[in-house]
């Protein structure tokens, strides 16, 4: 009799997890429902945001997320490998737990405190000093020259994608760390028994052998970063237009939500096009975080 | 496959041989020292956020920050409401989300090893996880702030128990699987049923890992901002009502920082050092719970 209660109180929480992820997919949809009916499909390619019009679009944010993400990801993910390698096979034992520790606790770090130590060291630093060297030296190239031009706000798509890179190099270290610890130490003495040196050891067995999990950190990370709201918030320059220059100011989907929310009247087309654009932000993420979890099936059964 | 790329072929000059070992050494030289700086640069971001936060912190600091309430710009205020209130929120959040946590880990790891139903719960409860968790306050806000008239603290709770559930279920399984079964077995063994089995074995076995994870969870909603801004909105009074809205250390930091008034930039730095001694505080005694068990 307790038995039965027992495992139905468990089975029923577990349903309950079910049912919730169900209800916030559902709940944001038909919230969203309004704006997608009012503007169709075009809604997700729009740039227009324009309150006084009653006309939305998805476009600038959807821009804003993807771009900042994607960047966030090709700046963490060397510095992830390093600080992985490092603690893998470089540092000495008694180095490896406190290091450890300290980039953990970068994952630890609130949101919003990533935004304050942003918005007021970074971006006047990044205004004052990077910006303008990168302007002259980068910015005067062809082609990618006009990513890097306009003038140093020190805010921007390039200091969100900065913050949201430190916010989930943790992350993906600890996924790289992990899977490269589960390397047989076999297959590594043989190379280094070749001759191999360290980084040929890293380069050609344990690379190779971890590759699918090393890309579902890196997804993690991605899937961390489309999401991220307070600290992208702080330094994103709040304009809802693209700029063709990566320094120019932008909006994510999450910043967004988080600055115009509270000027929404409850019923407006407004408010229905903040929950459509967090519909569409939860079906990114959960493609991305299914992919990440997917390809690191068999760390997790291990 | 690595020896190919390694060595191409017998090398018979030396003066070739050695040009070659010269070029390996130097790629690996080259690599760990870019490692090294990777790491370094990590730990000095970590490094710049402490030492901003004391400095700007420990500056605005003073005893009016614990005792009195936020005040309008000018006048003399403190956080007392928001400390309160993030205590409050965070606790609460925390006291609903790890029980249903705790059974759902139980599921998995004793009722639903390799089931199709579990599997498809362990998915849900990952991206969870590591879902969005603006998201969770704009279904909180749908759910409970539209139909019920209001923001509330108790809509805060909500989005928070929310956030604590994944974490507590992810502890509690990996906690629970790492108990050899011939325990269970043993007590099986004695007649027990496997309800008493679960709740005076296994769980007790698995407590400190519990325990860490509920640290855990609480030092990650006491820093979150995103699911309190729709939620339970903030409150310049003094307010312990669940009922009304309810002010939090991240939202009230989250304003004031972002003011034009030079005393609450100072209160959000303070207001920002307390948050992040609380978090990493709490982290780091979790991480010695869990590390003094194994």
């Amino acid at each position: 009799m307790g038995d039965l209660i027992f495992e139905w109180a468990c089975k029923g929480a577990g349903l309950f997890v079910l049912v919730l992820l169900g209800a916030i997919i559902v709940e944001l949809f038909i919230a969203g429902l309004p704006a997608f009916r009012a503007f169709g499909l075009a809604f997700i390619t729009s740039t227009d945001w324009d309150p006084v019009q009653e006309a939305f679009g998805a476009g600038v944010s959807i821009y804003g997320t993807l771009v900042t993400s994607v960047l966030a990801i090709l700046l963490a993910v060397p510095l992830a490998f390093g600080v992985a390698f490092f603690l893998t096979e470089l540092a000495p034992p008694w180095m490896r737990r406190p290091v450890g520790t300290a980039v953990e606790l970068l994952a630890a770090v609130p949101s919003i405190i990533y935004g304050m130590w942003g918005f007021f060291i970074i971006a006047p630093a990044f205004g004052t000093y990077i910006q303008p060297t990168i302007i002259d030296t980068v910015g005067e190239l062809p082609l990618i020259g006009a990513l890097f031009q306009g003038p140093p706000f020190g805010t921007g798509l390039f200091t969100a994608a900065f913050i949201l890179a430190i916010m989930i190099l943790p992350f993906i270290a600890a996924t790289m760390r992990d899977v490269f610890e589960q390397v047989p130490p076999v297959y590594k003495e043989s190379a280094y028994g070749l001759g191999a040196t360290t980084w040929e050891v890293m380069k050609g067995v344990v690379l190779p052998y971890t590759r699918i999990s090393v890309v579902g950190g890196v997804m993690l990370g991605l899937g961390r970063a489309l999401g991220e709201t307070m600290a992208v918030t702080f330094v994103i320059g709040n304009a809802n237009r693209i700029s063709s220059s990566l320094f120019g100011p932008g909006n994510t989907i999450a910043s967004l939500v988080a600055l115009e929310f509270g000027e929404s009247e409850i019923g407006s087309l407004k408010l229905a096009s903040l929950l459509a654009l967090g519909f569409i932000l939860f079906v990114l993420s959960f493609i991305v975080l299914a992919i990440s979890r997917w390809l690191l099936r068999s760390r997790l059964k291990a | 496959m690595s020896a190919t790329t390694i060595a191409p072929g017998p090398v018979k000059d030396a003066a070739v041989a050695l040009a070659l070992g010269r070029r390996r050494r130097r790629a690996d030289r080259i690599v760990r020292a870019l490692c090294l700086g990777a790491t370094l640069l990590g730990l000095a971001f970590l490094a710049s956020i402490l030492l901003t936060l004391t400095w700007r912190g420990f500056e605005a600091m003073s005893l009016r920050v614990f005792t009195m309430v936020t005040a309008p710009p000018g006048s003399e205020g403190g956080l007392l409401n928001a400390i309160v209130g993030s205590l409050i929120q965070a606790l609460m959040g925390t006291a609903i989300g790890t029980p249903i946590g705790m059974l759902v880990g139980t599921y998995l790891a004793e009722y639903a090893r390799g089931s199709k139903l579990g599997n498809a719960v362990r998915f849900v409860s990952d991206i969870l996880l590591s879902a969005p968790s603006i998201l969770i306050g704009l279904f909180v806000y749908q759910l409970m702030v539209l139909p019920f008239g209001g923001f509330s603290g108790w809509a805060g709770v909500a989005a928070l128990a929310i956030i604590v559930i994944p974490i507590v279920v992810r502890t509690t399984e990996d906690m629970l699987q790492l108990i050899p079964n011939t325990l269970r077995e043993a007590v099986i063994g004695l007649g027990a049923p496997k309800w008493r089995m679960i709740v005076l074995v296994c769980w007790r076995a698995a407590m400190s890992g519990i325990i860490t994870g509920v640290l855990l969870a609480v030092a990650r909603v006491a820093g979150e901002t995103a699911p309190l801004l729709f939620t339970s909105l903030g409150n310049n009074a003094w307010s312990t009502d669940l009922s009304k809205p309810m002010s939090s250390l991240p939202v009230t930091i989250y304003s004031f920082a972002g003011s034009p008034f030079e005393d609450w930039i100072a209160l959000a730095w303070a207001g920002a050092l307390l948050i992040t001694l609380g978090v990493l505080g709490l982290n780091i005694l979790a991480r010695s719970l869990l590390r003094s068990r194994i």
